[in-house]
């Protein structure tokens, strides 16, 4: 699993949550986020998570950026566990850029001052090489130099976002996580910031982790595509195979569900859409109850991973 | 700065308090330097002294002392103890709050329990206990003062330390690799610091009232000393025969007092971001309407919307967010309604049943005629019977439409009721109909169910239910399923489509993404910078758009089948508020197909076939 050409990779990761019943009961219950996951990220390759709420998705991207302690798992960057880097060390490997670019940045410091941090904290560069830096990197994602002494309540989502772009980029890391990149920006803006986010990508030789419920997005920018139900990955596949010819029911499902401009609505019979509870998840398979394809046997055992024609999926009755 | 005072002199109150304040503090800090008596000269020959008295303004107390002497070194002492106390409660207290916010956990618990110990006694005997273990002194009556106070500032800023350390830029900082004590010091703090300063403005005030206290029980500053406090104390065994010597560092202390907490409130006031815009004024049941009614509207459509326009007052200027809105909808038609974030759609949305918060909505003009009556020219109790009964809403986040302490069961009937005046046992069959009529699954639970144990996609269901209580004839819905995953979405979609049909209702649908629109709209109209720039049949707008701000905006949504890939954009971003004198195309400086003269006046819509298009150079 860990490839020497990985730049990412984890293996056996999960989290759960854990509660006390109750204020005097001691036994605790166990929420389930994220179930077992392996991921492995090549250099300068974008990685697509896609999901609906709920999926665990922010919680995956979070333990790999080091901001969520995993409860098992390892997690490896590049070829290193990140247990063993230094502190204050990982941030030079991985970034995480967010989904609400306003509320990422401090609302009482200037753009300029919340530029200069990963400078001054990461790289250790005095104030003129900061000045430079931020300058530099200021025309890469094409803000203005004068919008650096302002506040971050006078920009629009997409300037922000700009902002948010500069701020990862400043860190020299060559992984970046993308949670939800676009979902808060306006229409017209989102294809700029997509396009901005490949451009750099070529440039500065990064990786991404894209995190995002729009499979569209996901499309526009990613070479390989993850699909999570659950806490639990159902399909991996390159990105085109898999918007071209979907395995699991549950890829189905999203690809179908997507509005097109060019028809009109069909009728949709109600299928429970609920996901399972995570404090007490089923024995079978996750999407059982959702499933097009179920038979008796998903809802007693619990698909491994299947590999056909390059693929690999969770699933026992697959799609084409 | 300046704005800062300005803020405060807004509140007229604060201000008195403000100078009251300025006054006491700049004649009792100046007192060493005034000529006045020695405060600790004792003259018993001059003892009880009125007021007014020859060489003494305010008269002597029992051992002859100035009155006004002591007074001003008194108010001076009291002011120096309350100031030094407030700031070393503050100091310690938000430093705890912070670590406790901060941290979490354990070191949350710990610090936290510490201080609720602290707060489990009455504070004027903790207080008094301090003492008793120190000693009597005003030094050490000050530290039991200042102890006393510090759980109040630890619980305040604990508070917002905890939602200010789970906000999305203290991870931002983190992955910019600051230490966490850095990022208490440069991130959280500066955040914090308004509520600091808040609280010691609003308590500063107790504890000189809290020392005087501790002085006039003897425990405070010892004779001759004087401070307010134990003037007050030795003047109470003359209180019936000379009140004066109780009366003079009484009215000091209620002046200070008042002062501090008049300013208090002030500065509070001036450093709540959502006071100081004036947003807690309470807004009024309908927006104001400040038309001069001459729109002529002789359409007989179902509803009729003729040159709407809706404006917010801020500092009496008028920023308009809606300009010359018209458009009909017939019975039984979806109408889409598609823009961008400041496009004007969800005003005009909630112009219609004049939903606009106001203040600061204004609107300007315009006539908006339902079934053949101006709904604009209605008063209150008119409109009020047609809200939720003849047009109802329903809106993008039932989370915050539904009330959350109020089981779904209950608000269903409470809808029916409010409007038809029926008793419970009909609404609540009517209620569970309704339930039924969404599609939703096991309607008993989720009768008895709170909104937040609701999933979002059941949480829309049962709000499209409370709009559909009454029979309505019109929906309006502003982005109904945007905050909902795909699935859900379709399904929701889908719901509300066959309910239309089935039901001949008319509906407003607002949305951003045109693959919705699509889905079950039969006509479209498309907003940009508050004005309609297209209208027409969907399949048309779809197929052929013919604005450059339509055809551009549909091409830039990426659609699912073309790989990754560059993608086409439009430059720049959509204008937030469009004021009065602009003129020209307000799509000019991002459109591809801009001339000369598309900025020269104002572009009229011009109607051919059924659709319509407010452009020079529009795509044949």
């Amino acid at each position: 699993m860990n490839n020497k050409m990985d730049i990412l990779s984890a293996k056996n990761l999960s989290k759960f949550y854990s509660k006390n019943k109750g204020l005097f009961n001691k036994q605790s219950i166990n929420l389930r986020a994220v179930n077992n996951i392996n991921i492995n990220l090549k250099a300068k390759e974008s990685l697509g998570i896609v999901g609906e709420s709920g999926c665990g998705k922010s919680t995956l991207a979070k333990m790999l950026a080091g901001l969520i302690t995993p409860s098992s798992g390892e997690i490896k960057i590049q070829d290193k566990d990140i247990n063993n880097y230094k502190k204050y060390e990982l941030p030079n490997h991985i970034q995480y850029m967010f989904q609400d670019p306003i509320s990422s940045l401090n609302p009482r410091k200037t753009i300029y001052q919340s530029l200069a941090a990963p400078l001054k904290y990461l790289r250790n560069l005095d104030e003129k090489e900061i000045e430079k830096e931020i300058k530099s990197i200021i025309k890469e994602v094409s803000l203005k130099e004068e919008f650096l002494n302002r506040f971050p309540h006078e920009f629009s989502g997409g300037q922000a976002q700009r902002i948010g772009i500069a701020r990862v980029l400043l860190s020299k890391a060559k992984i970046i996580i993308l949670d939800e990149p676009v979902s808060a920006l306006d229409v017209s803006v989102q294809s700029q910031i997509l396009n901005l986010l490949n451009d750099l990508q070529k440039k500065f030789e990064l990786s991404y982790i894209v995190i995002s419920h729009d499979l569209a997005v996901i499309e526009a920018i990613c070479d390989r595509v993850m699909v999570m139900y659950f806490g639990d990955i159902v399909e991996k596949s390159d990105a085109k195979e898999l918007f071209q010819k979907p395995y699991h029911p549950y890829t189905n499902l999203l690809l179908k569900s997507v509005p097109k401009t060019n028809q009109k609505i069909k009728i949709q019979n109600l299928i429970e859409t609920e996901l399972p509870d995570p404090i007490n998840p089923p024995e079978g398979c996750s999407f059982y109850s959702r499933c097009e394809n179920k038979t008796e046997k998903c809802k007693d055992l619990n698909p491994e991973e299947t590999i056909k024609e390059n693929r690999k999926f969770k699933c026992f009755f697959p799609n084409n | 700065m300046i704005n800062f005072l300005k803020l405060i002199s807004r509140n007229k109150l604060a201000l008195f308090g403000g100078i009251l304040l300025v006054i006491i503090f700049v004649v009792s800090f100046l007192s060493p330097l005034l000529p006045l008596k020695d405060p600790d000269v004792i003259k018993t020959s001059d003892r009880f002294l009125l007021p007014f008295s020859e060489g003494y303004l305010l008269g002597t107390d029992h051992l002859g002392r100035d009155l006004l002497s002591r007074l001003l070194w008194g108010t001076r002492l009291s002011l120096l103890v309350g100031i030094s106390a407030a700031l070393i409660s503050a100091t310690i207290g938000s430093i705890l709050g912070t670590i406790a916010g901060f941290y979490g956990n354990k070191t949350d618990n710990v610090i936290m329990r510490i201080i609720d110990v602290l707060m489990a006694f009455p504070y004027i005997l903790l207080a008094l206990a301090i003492v008793a273990v120190l000693g009597p002194g005003l030094f050490n009556a000050m530290i039991a003062v200042a102890l006393v106070n510090i759980p109040f500032f630890a619980r305040n800023i604990r508070g917002v330390t905890v939602t200010i350390a789970n906000k999305e830029f203290i991870d931002a900082a983190r992955l910019s690799g600051m230490s966490n004590f850095k990022i208490i010091i440069y991130e959280i703090f500066p955040n914090i610091l308004p509520v600091i300063v808040v609280t010691i403005s609003t308590t500063v005030g107790w504890m000189i009232l809290e020392t005087a206290g501790l002085s006039f029980l003897g425990l405070g500053s010892q004779p001759p000393q004087a401070d307010l406090g134990s003037m007050l104390g030795e003047g109470r065994s003359a209180l019936i025969v000379n009140p004066h010597t109780s009366y003079v560092p009484g009215a000091m202390i209620f002046l200070i007092v008042i002062a501090v907490n008049l300013f208090g409130d002030g500065i509070r006031d001036a450093l709540d971001p959502r006071l100081s815009k004036g947003e807690l004024v309470k807004p009024q049941p309908v927006t104001q309407i400040k038309s001069n009614g001459n729109v002529e509207n002789k359409s007989n459509s179902f509803l009729s919307v003729k040159n709407l326009t809706t404006a917010f007052e801020f500092d009496n200027k008028l920023h308009l967010a809606s300009k010359d809105v018209s458009f009909d909808i017939k019975k039984g038609e979806c109408l889409g309604l598609i823009g961008e974030s400041g496009s004007g759609k969800s005003v005009t949305a909630l112009s219609i049943t004049c939903l606009v918060a106001s203040p600061p909505g204004v609107i300007v003009n315009g006539s908006v005629k339902f079934q053949g009556d101006d709904i604009l020219k209605m008063n209150y109790e008119q409109i009020r019977e047609l809200r939720g009964n003849k047009i109802s809403y329903i809106f993008q986040d039932p989370l915050s439409t539904l009330h959350p302490l109020i089981k779904i069961g209950k608000q269903l009937e409470e809808a029916f009721i409010e409007h038809n005046h029926q008793k419970n046992k009909e609404a609540t069959l009517k209620g569970k109909e309704l339930l039924k009529l969404v599609q939703i699954p096991n309607i008993e639970n989720v009768w008895n169910s709170y909104p937040h144990e609701l999933s979002g996609g059941m949480r829309q269901r049962v709000s499209i239910a409370m709009a559909l209580t009454n029979d309505p004839e019109l929906i309006i819905a502003d982005e109904p399923t945007t905050a909902l995953d795909v699935t859900v979405q379709a399904q929701i979609l889908s719901l509300l489509d066959t309910l239309r049909k089935e039901r001949g209702l008319s509906v407003l649908f607002i949305s951003h993404d045109f693959g919705v629109v699509s889905q079950i709209c039969d006509r479209v109209i498309v907003m940009y910078g508050g004005q309609i720039v297209e209208e027409g049949k969907t399949e048309n707008i779809m197929s052929k758009p013919r604005h450059p701000y339509t055809s551009q905006l549909m091409e830039c949504v990426p659609h699912i089948g073309f790989g990754k890939r560059k993608l086409p954009t439009i430059l720049g971003s959509p204008p937030l508020i469009i004021y009065k004198k602009e003129i020209g195309c307000s799509f000019a400086s991002r459109c591809l197909f801009k001339k000369d003269n598309c900025l020269n006046e104002d572009i009229k819509i011009v109607r051919k076939g059924d659709s319509e298009v407010r452009c020079l150079y529009p795509h044949e």
